[in-house]
């Protein structure tokens, strides 16, 4: 994976305007930050041709940050704004961050709707297990049993599977890393980025003065090394048996397949229409 | 294909769709109308749910855009279907959205973020009775107050309200015009009535319809600012993909767009977005009166009750009665000036409406400021309307003091 | 010149399902083909097929203000319900149209009533009920004169689907000379 030195990462900032930033010491979201800037800076895209759109949360607040063309939209609204810009503009690169109460509550139904249409959104969802910029209450990708501000006596919801959630809905790429990760997820970005269609990274990051205080997982370097000792690579967890892989993290690619894209389906019907045109 | 030969091949094809209509009467339905109008507005945009009594726009509009070049999408829900719009005019669309009460109301949010963002759209709500779901094929005229006040805020509105198929025409071109000149979004308010309605219609010749596009900024990006505040704070607007790189957040936001906290920039930004109203209200307001430099009652309405009201007018001065009619094709801001005048003049107004009293309401503030004019309300919330019979009866009964 | 005022407002009335508001849409583009003015407005409930529906057509040399048709000169009613609901909308000579094939009842009768079971009709000469629309509404024209034929042919064939334009301008024609049959 080629690196790229920290004066460039940089160079995509808006450093003369809006730091410092709002994210606490020891978030991950730094660390996702880096790793998209990292694989737009390999893929040599043309920054006025991307638009980063966000929702509400802490994770939304990444495109301030980045010298794009950026879209800080309503709680759980990112891909539908998102879908907005990129059906007018198919040619420019839509990038959509988001977290898991963001995407997969309030903004739940347009998740499907996007994965279900294809549309070619990169969204990368920054699932740290909480609602982080409210105080720490309980959200869809919050485990069973844990607590949030909301749930005193301990999660009695089920958690989404949020990949499982994206290929059943229809997504053409989905994968998953986590924040300790950081060269993985670069990688998996660069990817998504370059997929055709609707891809979906889900990062899972640490959010230690929040979800780490409520549910004791320790400092921020403590639950990063959650992260590397509690996760495994799918190819890996294949040839394990089902007891050793319960509770675990599933890192990696789960599904990448080339399907008819939501854009290109509207300019194939545009161009049937052409020849009839005055009709 | 670049982009102008695009554009120049558009035209081309929107008369096609629209102009073959000019040289004789057809017969015209509302909703139709709108989605005609959209087109010679430039529109090259759709995105909505399907919703009674509005749910024509949509269909013609999902026939009609894919052959110019245009883009529909029947989204998830009407709040999908506002965001999208959104986004779509940030890279460069001229954007719509049709709708009625119950979807109206889960616009609500996304239209005060493109109020906060000076993003142009255009909402077009065909009321009908409610509330909630209410009775879908009936009209009604509930939702005057919610296209001023219903997003969480305090931020000014642009509506307009129509009374007859070519008048939807021209005020959805005008909408469009206004949401380009005025950064905003603006609402066409239209009753159930007249989305339905057919009626003879002999369009305007595309030609001569007058068709505004926002201002383009010059500036290097470097000096760009998306909300600058020369022109009376109606100021150029740059597209994304356009090199400007610029940020848009619903959050309060200073001068180039990026968030802020302290009073003295949130003042500024209020200011503007109510003084850009304000101060072109001459522009923004529009009302057609009948005799009302002899009226000693008027009567006060807009929309379908407008047009009936019309009706009854004409029948009371038939009678010899001396009546006149004020009818506000812009409900939002709220005609002051004029309805001040009105009050002044007349003896006696009445307010015809499928509500309440959600005008009468605004008529009551005035009068409390000149304690001019006695004020009569007639309302009806069955899903039927009011006809120039019963107006009669009320203007005979004021009239006669 | 001078022209007289003549506005004329009709109401077909039945259940949803009969094509009553597309008969609306064609008189109405057959009144623009004569050069009137013309509203068309509907009622009807959720219902695709049954419930009400009602559709009224309101003719006039001049300006029509108010769209809706209040005081009839023309009322078509296919169903009992219908028919019960605004007969006291009509006016004294007003002409009143019921297809019997539905409608048993009629409070009010007077020189100006038909009653005709236009369903049973278009069932045995036309091997279909679906036109039952057209056929009441070229009867109402015949009778009338509220709009040239002439004009609610091209109407009609503006307004039907190409496959189905046959059938309908045979029930256009028999409803013609039905109405000669019932005026004599």
């Amino acid at each position: 994976m080629a690196k790229i030195p920290q004066r460039k990462i940089h160079d995509y900032l808006r450093h003369d305007k809006k730091f410092p930033h709002v994210w606490c010491a020891g978030c991950s979201n730094g660390i996702v930050l880096g790793a998209v800037i990292r694989a737009i800076d390999e893929l040599k895209l043309n920054r006025d041709n991307i638009v980063m759109v966000s929702g509400i949360g802490c994770s939304s607040r990444m495109p301030v940050y980045v010298d794009f063309n950026t879209l800080h939209s309503l709680h759980g609204r990112a891909i539908a704004f998102a879908t907005g810009v990129k059906m007018y503009k198919p040619g420019m690169k839509v990038i959509v961050i988001t977290g898991d109460g963001d995407a997969t509550a309030i903004g739940g139904n347009h998740f499907i709707h996007a994965a279900r249409r294809n549309l070619d959104l990169t969204v990368v969802l920054l699932n740290n297990n909480i609602y982080g910029m409210t105080g720490g209450q309980y959200s869809p990708a919050t485990p069973h049993g844990d607590k949030a501000t909301t749930t005193p006596y301990g999660n009695i919801d089920p958690n989404f599977d949020i990949c499982k959630l994206a290929i059943g809905a229809g997504a053409s790429h989905v994968a998953r890393t986590t924040a300790f990760h950081a060269i993985e997820l670069q990688k998996q970005i660069k990817e998504a980025l370059e997929h055709p269609g609707f891809s979906l990274v889900e990062a899972i990051c640490a959010c230690p003065v929040i979800y780490g205080r409520l549910n004791k997982k320790g400092d921020a370097p403590a639950m990063m090394r959650n992260m590397r000792d509690n996760s495994i690579p799918i190819k890996a967890a294949e040839k394990l048996p089902p007891e050793q892989v319960a509770g675990k993290i599933l890192r990696g690619t789960f599904i990448k397949e080339v399907r008819a894209e939501y854009t290109d389906a509207y300019q194939k019907m545009m161009d049937q229409l052409s020849p009839k045109e005055g009709e | 294909m670049t982009k102008e030969k695009a554009t120049s091949k558009k035209t081309e094809k929107v008369e096609a769709i629209v102009e073959k209509k000019v040289t004789k009467a057809v017969i015209m339905q509302g909703n139709e109308a709108v989605a005609k109008g959209a087109l010679a507005a430039g529109c090259d945009f759709f995105a909505g749910y399907p919703i009674t009594p509005s749910t024509e726009v949509a269909e013609i509009l999902s026939n009609e855009l894919p052959k110019i070049g245009g883009t529909f999408i029947q989204m998830e829900d009407e709040i999908a279907s506002m965001c999208a719009i959104i986004g779509a005019s940030l890279a460069g669309a001229k954007a719509l959205t049709a709708t009625s009460g119950p979807g109206f109301s889960l616009m609500q949010e996304a239209i005060g973020f493109a109020k906060i963002t000076e993003t142009p759209t255009v909402v077009v709500n065909v009321q009908r009775m409610g509330p909630s779901t209410g009775m879908p094929t009936s009209p009604g005229q509930g939702d005057i107050m919610q296209s001023r006040w219903g997003s969480h805020g305090d931020a000014p509105a642009i509506v307009l309200y129509p009374d007859s198929v070519k008048e939807a025409f021209q005020l959805t071109i005008r909408a469009f015009n206004l949401a380009e000149k005025y950064r905003s979004c603006v609402v066409l308010l239209m009753d159930e009535v007249l989305g339905h309605m057919r009626e003879a219609v002999t369009l305007p010749d595309l030609s001569t319809v007058r068709v505004i596009n926002r201002i383009k900024p010059t500036v290097p990006p470097q000096w760009y600012k998306h909300y600058d505040e020369n022109q009376k704070y109606l100021s150029p607007i740059a597209s994304f993909g356009e090199g400007y790189r610029f940020h848009v957040t619903g959050l309060t936001h200073d001068d180039h767009g990026f968030p802020t906290n302290k009073p003295n920039e949130a003042a500024k930004m209020m200011e503007r977005l109510n003084k850009k109203i304000k101060h072109n209200i001459r522009d923004l307001v529009q009302i057609e009166t009948e005799h009302m430099h002899e009226a000693k009652v008027a009567v006060f309405a807009a929309g379908i009750m407008g047009r009936a009201s019309k009706e009854a007018v004409k029948m009371a001065r038939a009678e010899g009665l001396k009546v006149g009619l004020l009818r506000p094709l812009t409900i939002w801001p709220f005609p002051d000036d004029a309805v001040t005048k009105m009050l002044k003049d007349v003896d006696a107004v009445v307010v015809p409406e499928l509500n309440e009293g959600q005008l009468f309401h605004e008529l009551e503030r005035l009068v409390r400021e000149r304690k001019d004019g006695s004020l009569h309300r007639l309302n009806r919330n069955d899903g039927t309307v009011i006809t120039p019979a019963e107006i009669l009866t009320k203007i005979k009964e004021v009239y006669n003091g | 010149m001078s022209k007289k005022k003549m506005i004329k407002e009709v109401r077909f009335s039945g259940s949803g399902g009969q094509g009553l508001i597309l008969a609306g849409i064609i008189l109405a583009r057959a009144a623009v083909e004569d050069g009137l003015n013309v509203t068309q407005t509907q009622s009807y409930g959720p219902e695709s097929r049954g419930g009400y529906s009602r559709a009224d057509v309101v003719i006039s040399n001049e300006d029509i203000n108010y769209p809706e048709a209040t005081n009839l000169d023309i009322l078509l009613s296919l169903t009992q319900e219908a028919c019960d609901k605004y007969i006291f909308d009509l006016k004294r000579d007003g002409v009143l149209i019921c297809d019997t094939s539905h409608v048993k009842n009629i409070s009010i009768i007077n020189d100006n009533t038909y009653e005709v079971p236009f369903t049973e009709i278009a069932q045995k000469e036309l091997g279909s009920e679906i036109p039952t629309n057209i056929l009441s509404l070229a009867f109402v024209v015949k009778v009338t004169n509220i709009v040239n034929e002439k004009s609610l042919e091209t109407a009609i064939r503006a307004s039907v689907r190409p496959a189905f334009i046959d059938l309908n301008i045979k029930a256009m024609k028999l409803g013609f000379k039905l109405a000669k049959e019932y005026q004599l």
